[in-house]
């Protein structure tokens, strides 16, 4: 007889190597060199997941949201016709000003590869949610695809940038797409997976985005359950069931919608222990003291180092007491992340500087031309 | 202050026959027996026992008997004597309670709801004494499939095989450091594993030098987070490495090992000074992350010239087994698992009694996980933590297990009474101590003959088991849940158990 | 696949005309840390003494599968950047590093020495038990972590800048000595959390509340002084480029870092 079981939740425990690249004045320059530094760090990852996250590559399409999608699926006609689902319901709330799939190399060469399209689109905002903002309303969109229509995966929405993922080596990932040849970014994020377990799915690959926010997580936070409770209460759904979901989604709601300033948002995910915080003077162990108490429920406990991208912006972090490895260095208008210095060095044999930053402590790069 | 605790024992002594010899005086480690002269006669102070039952063995008269007390409190389901107790120490002196041993509290034991199978009629059973019976077990690394070079007759093996380790029976010592143990228990552990073809591990405290020649070839060496005793000599010597995470008895908990064990010979295997505490942290500090844990596994593999199998040991928890499976593709050979019931020296009680997950279910679900990914192969696992008897032993590895580590059940055939005391350093049976006129009480030839034969007799009694269900080699067993039934067991751990109810 | 080449074997000629010294090189571009590391044993099997590494970057290992019950002993000179565990579980050789060092330089070191012309990542010196390591710059988080001494055997960390946080974690022996140069200040905190053997001389200052609990800050004896004394020399030795004057740097103040117990948890338990 089957047996009920109960809901149960199985978390995805995972650990890698990220590096990201930046080049401040804005010039864009292509995945030839990110792809080689991660592939330095091939020990690190164990071939189940690879990505990359590239900023400025869209620059024909950069006012239209670009939706990256996978359609999963046992036989190419499962896939056609996630597809289609999915593109009767982005008709009915987007308007979509150009689509094609996204160009990939070989398809034996990589383990089951989905349906994958990109789709550049306008909101089409009706009745009540004329209130909500653009971005909301993507999210909320987006939300909608990736908890109700089966099959059918969005893995970047944001403008003028774009997700690559799948299961694989990130450099093999990164062949598949072409990103060497194809795109130029002048900011690359990259991440080489070692989950510990095989739901080779390609959707579990990092990076993890939402808008233009992406994530490249190291580690395994063990504060996970209370971060996803308290983020649910914002209607952030964690489908994925990994840490790094649980970042983007909080980068998200104190970055974007409460609109705190990375060095705060720092201070939220890892703070300093009470033991420094009762040292500070009296304006700072206020705030720091107020900022974990509202919101303790987003502490990231446990190893991390992550590397989050936005429009003109990367940001290095490590949890507050650096259990996971972070080495950043700057070259001219160069900025680097990554877990190992070799993989930098492999890339810039001279750099102007190299430091590993302190636990809890942003490491920002902007354009320069940004205001 | 005064105690309000009481006694957990109660001592007899029969005057009549009592001849005065003041033996139990001197065998009793913890001061229980004094002698006084103007009575002539032995008194005995109850708080101070321990129950270990090391004097009553021992008197020459059968003069004494030592009991447990009845609880002396009103009946109290919730309150039970122990929490009382416990409490009461706690608010005494503030501290943590200690223990030793494997939990002892009323966790379903999963064994005792397995039952076996038998031939009968459409496959015969077979008669182990006469017929060939094969324990003998390979742990490590197995690759998926074999390249051959074949001209002719000659076939090449064009696959590099990986290291394994080749037990005669699937039984080997658990992890039992040289510090946390005596010396003669040390080596009556190592010379039965040399005997009986399989192995023991060196726990953490290191191999003393003097035993690397003649043990290293059955011994597995250890590497924890306390890092004691380790150089390129020690990982040589050995026929195998094992990274300990984690302990069933205390996961997530580092140890200690108080200053007063680390005598001089303690101190020179670990390689450390005399009297000094000698600290596990509760991490390695060089693994915060599954990949971590893959550079010091390649490390190891790297410092022995990759000439030896890896182990990894963890304990069993929640998600041990996604753990387990990221542990395999970090490169590890063998996977150890230690279960809810697994001993230790010492651990904080609230520890050993609340925080991990039964062996028998972590086998299962461990084995299930691995075979779904399509990676049982890269690795064996060792079952730890609870294992009693030789049904056991079979029922573990019918369950998906290559081997078992047994600990309190080599203890037991020592002389250990499972006093739970082990942390104290005064264990009267000469086993959990440094005190060398308590060590020197263990005889490493009647120790370890004791020992052998436990394994003897045990493979015996597999064997029959074996023969019993028609199958005369080992591996026919493993996961072959099929010769396992549950009784009285709800649905859900029937199939985290992956097995059939009895009767089904 | 590697492209790797290595130069035969040659023998050259000392200053003194007499000692030959087999040295060979090894062009590391490419090459996976199995193949490099091999190679490394079979030239020390060999018997060449010296072998320069040129275009590492991120091989880790390097030195680890030297161990030799003979106890053969190479010089291992390395162009570029070694990865993780350099020189893990060394047994007695050396190592000069011409640049920056990653994570877990000389982890459960036996003996030998290394010489690192740059900065080193996190948890240098983790369990190690002899042998010394030198730092031109600074190190990262966990530095000298449960160092252990033993016997004759005193590892010893000598580190021209400073450290990040928790240095000396659970320290159980050896010495370690940040020299603070370049005016750099110690803004480490946590150092010698459970600390309970061996000692942290360091040049210039710390707070209280950088240290642990465990651990006593107190001015410098005599033995201390000839102990630091003799290490600076040593350090100024390996790094003549800083172009170091000695005298100048014993001149600032140094404090001792040392444990008030070696039983640091001794009153933890009911018992
Ligand atoms: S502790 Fe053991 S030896 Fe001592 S009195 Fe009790 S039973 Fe006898
Ligand atoms: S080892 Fe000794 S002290 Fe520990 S339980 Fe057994 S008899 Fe008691």
């Amino acid at each position: 007889m089957p047996r009920k079981r109960r809901e149960l939740y199985n978390k995805e425990i995972c650990a890698c190597s990220i590096f990201g690249a930046m080049n401040r004045d804005g010039e864009r320059f292509t995945g030839a060199g990110v792809m080689s530094a991660i592939a330095n760090m091939h020990v690190r990852g164990n071939g189940l997941g690879g990505g990359f996250a590239a900023y400025g590559i869209y620059p024909e399409y950069k006012d239209y949201y670009a939706f990256h999608l996978m359609f999963t699926g046992s036989n190419s006609d499962a896939k056609r016709s996630a597809k289609q689902d999915f593109d009767v319901f982005l008709c009915e709330n987007f308007d979509v000003v150009y689509d094609e799939e996204i160009p990939h190399g070989d398809e034996t060469a990589v383990s089951d590869p989905p349906l994958v399209w990109r789709y550049f689109v306008a909101p089409r905002k009706c009745g009540d949610e004329a209130n909500l903002s653009d971005d909301d309303y993507v999210v909320m969109k987006v939300m909608h695809v990736n908890t109700k229509i089966e099959n059918a995966y969005v893995f970047s929405s944001g403008k003028n940038m774009g997700c690559f993922k799948g299961v694989g080596y990130p450099e093999e990932i990164g062949e598949y797409f072409m990103l060497d040849r194809l795109y130029k970014a002048y900011t690359w994020t990259v991440h080489g997976r070692f989950p510990t377990n095989t739901q080779a799915w390609w959707g579990g690959a990092h990076p993890f985005s939402l808008l233009d926010t992406t994530v490249v997580h190291n580690g395994e936070i063990s504060s996970y359950g209370t971060n996803r409770w308290y983020l649910e209460m914002y209607g952030y759904a964690c489908t994925l069931q990994t840490d790094t979901e649980v970042i983007a989604y909080a980068a998200d709601l104190l970055m974007r919608r409460q609109n705190l300033p990375i060095e705060l948002v720092a201070k939220i995910l890892a703070p300093p222990i009470w033991n420094s915080i009762d040292r500070m003077n009296e304006k700072e162990r206020r705030l720091l003291t107020a900022l974990r108490m509202v919101y303790a429920p987003l502490l990231m406990n446990g190893p991390f180092s992550i590397i989050i991208g936005q429009s003109g912006k990367m940001i290095g972090l490590t949890d507050r007491i650096r259990l996971r490895p972070l080495t950043a260095a700057t070259r001219g208008s160069m900025f680097y992340l990554s877990s190992e210095e070799a993989s930098i060095r492999l890339i810039s044999p001279e750099l102007d500087s190299v430091w590993t930053p302190n636990g809890g402590e942003p490491v920002v790069g902007k354009l320069n031309n940004m205001t | 202050m005064k105690s309000f605790v009481f006694p957990e024992f109660h001592i007899i002594r029969d005057e009549a026959k009592c001849g005065q010899c003041r033996g139990c005086e001197r065998q009793c480690a913890f001061g229980t027996h004094t002698y006084d002269p103007v009575q002539d006669r032995l008194i005995s102070d109850d708080y101070k026992c321990a129950g270990c039952q090391r004097c009553v063995v021992f008197c020459p008269k059968d003069a004494i008997e030592v009991r447990p007390t009845q609880s002396p409190y009103r009946q109290n389901a919730s309150w039970t004597r122990e929490k009382m107790e416990d409490l009461k120490k706690q608010a005494e002196t503030g501290g943590v309670i200690l223990t030793g041993c494997g939990n002892d509290k009323p966790f379903r034991i999963y064994w005792d709801h397995i039952v076996l199978n038998a031939s009968q009629v459409t496959n015969p059973s077979i008669d182990p004494l006469r017929e060939p019976m094969e324990l003998r077990t390979f742990l490590g690394a197995k690759p998926d499939f074999m390249e051959i070079k074949s001209e002719g007759d000659d076939v090449q093996i064009e696959t590099k095989l990986s290291p394994n380790l080749t037990v005669e029976t699937p039984i080997l010592f658990s992890a039992m450091s040289y510090g946390a143990i005596s010396y003669n228990a040390f080596r009556s552990l190592a010379t039965a594993a040399c005997k009986s073809g399989t192995f023991f591990n060196t726990g953490e405290g290191g191999l003393p030098k003097e035993m690397r020649e003649q043990f290293g070839k059955c011994a597995i060496v250890q590497v924890a987070s306390g890092r004691f005793g380790i150089d390129a000599e020690y990982l040589n010597c050995a026929a195998a490495v094992e990274i300990k995470v984690g302990q069933g008895a205390k996961p997530g908990i580092g140890g200690h090992l108080p200053g007063e064990k680390v005598s001089g010979e303690v101190a020179a295997t670990r390689m450390i000074p005399t009297g000094t505490d000698a600290i596990s942290p509760a991490p390695h500090h060089d693994i915060y992350s599954i990949e971590d844990l893959s550079m010091l596994i390649y490390a190891l593999k790297e410092a022995t010239n990759y000439e030896k199998p890896v182990s990894v040991k963890i304990a069993a928890v929640h998600n041990f087994a996604a753990i387990a499976s990221g542990i395999v593709r970090a490169g590890a050979d063998i996977i150890a698992i230690d279960g809810l019931r697994g001993g230790t020296g010492a651990a904080p009680k609230v520890i050993r009694d609340n925080v991990g997950i039964p062996i028998e279910l972590a086998i299962s679900s461990l084995d299930g996980r691995l075979r779904k990914e399509g990676i049982r192969n890269r690795c064996s696992i060792i079952a730890a933590g609870g294992i009693r008897c030789s049904a056991d032993v079979i029922k573990a590895i019918a369950l998906g297990a290559d081997a078992v580590y047994i600990g309190s059940a080599a203890l037991i055939a020592m002389g250990c009474n499972l006093c739970q005391k082990c942390y104290t350093g005064k264990c009267n049976w000469g086993i959990c101590t440094q005190d060398p006129r308590l060590a020197g009480r263990l005889n490493v030839d009647i120790a370890s003959l004791r020992l052998s034969n436990l394994i003897c007799a045990w493979s015996h009694e597999i064997s029959e088991m074996l023969g019993g269900m028609g199958i005369n080699a080992l591996e026919s067993l493993r996961g072959n849940r099929d010769h396992l039934r549950g009784v009285g067991l709800y649905e859900w751990e029937l199939e985290v158990l992956g097995i059939k109810g009895a009767g089904e | 696949m590697a492209r790797a080449h290595f130069a035969d074997p040659h023998t050259k000629k000392t200053a003194q005309g007499e000692q030959r010294v087999n040295t060979a090189e090894i062009d590391a571009t490419n090459m996976e840390t199995k193949e490099l590391n091999g190679r490394l044993r079979d030239l020390m099997l060999s018997g060449v003494q010296k072998i320069a590494l040129r275009n590492v970057c991120g091989q880790r290992y390097i030195g680890t599968r030297l161990y030799n019950p003979e106890r053969r002993k190479v010089e291992i000179e390395i162009f570029g950047t070694p990865g993780n565990d350099l020189a893990a579980f060394l047994f007695g050789h050396k190592i000069v590093v011409h640049g920056n060092a990653q994570d877990g330089v000389g982890n459960t070191m036996d003996d030998g020495e290394v010489i690192i012309e740059g900065r080193a990542g996190d948890v240098l010196g983790f369990s190690m038990r002899g042998g010394k390591i030198f730092v031109r710059e600074s190190v990262g988080y966990r530095c000298a972590l449960h160092m252990k001494e033993y016997e004759d055997k005193r590892p010893v960390l000598v580190i021209g800048g400073t450290s990040q946080d928790f240095l000396g974690e659970y320290m159980a022996g050896g010495i370690v000595i940040l020299l603070g140069l370049g005016g750099k200040s110690h803004e480490g905190n946590f150092i010698g959390n459970g600390m309970h053997g061996g000692v942290i001389y360091l040049r210039g200052r710390v707070e209280k509340e950088q240290v642990g609990s465990q651990v006593e800050i107190s001015p410098l004896d005599g033995a201390d002084r000839e102990i630091v004394d003799h290490y600076v020399s040593e350090f100024i030795e390996r790094f003549p480029e800083l172009g170091l004057n000695k005298e100048e740097i014993l001149r600032d103040e140094f404090l001792r870092l040392s444990p008030r117990s070696k039983r640091p948890y001794g009153k933890l338990y009911a018992y």
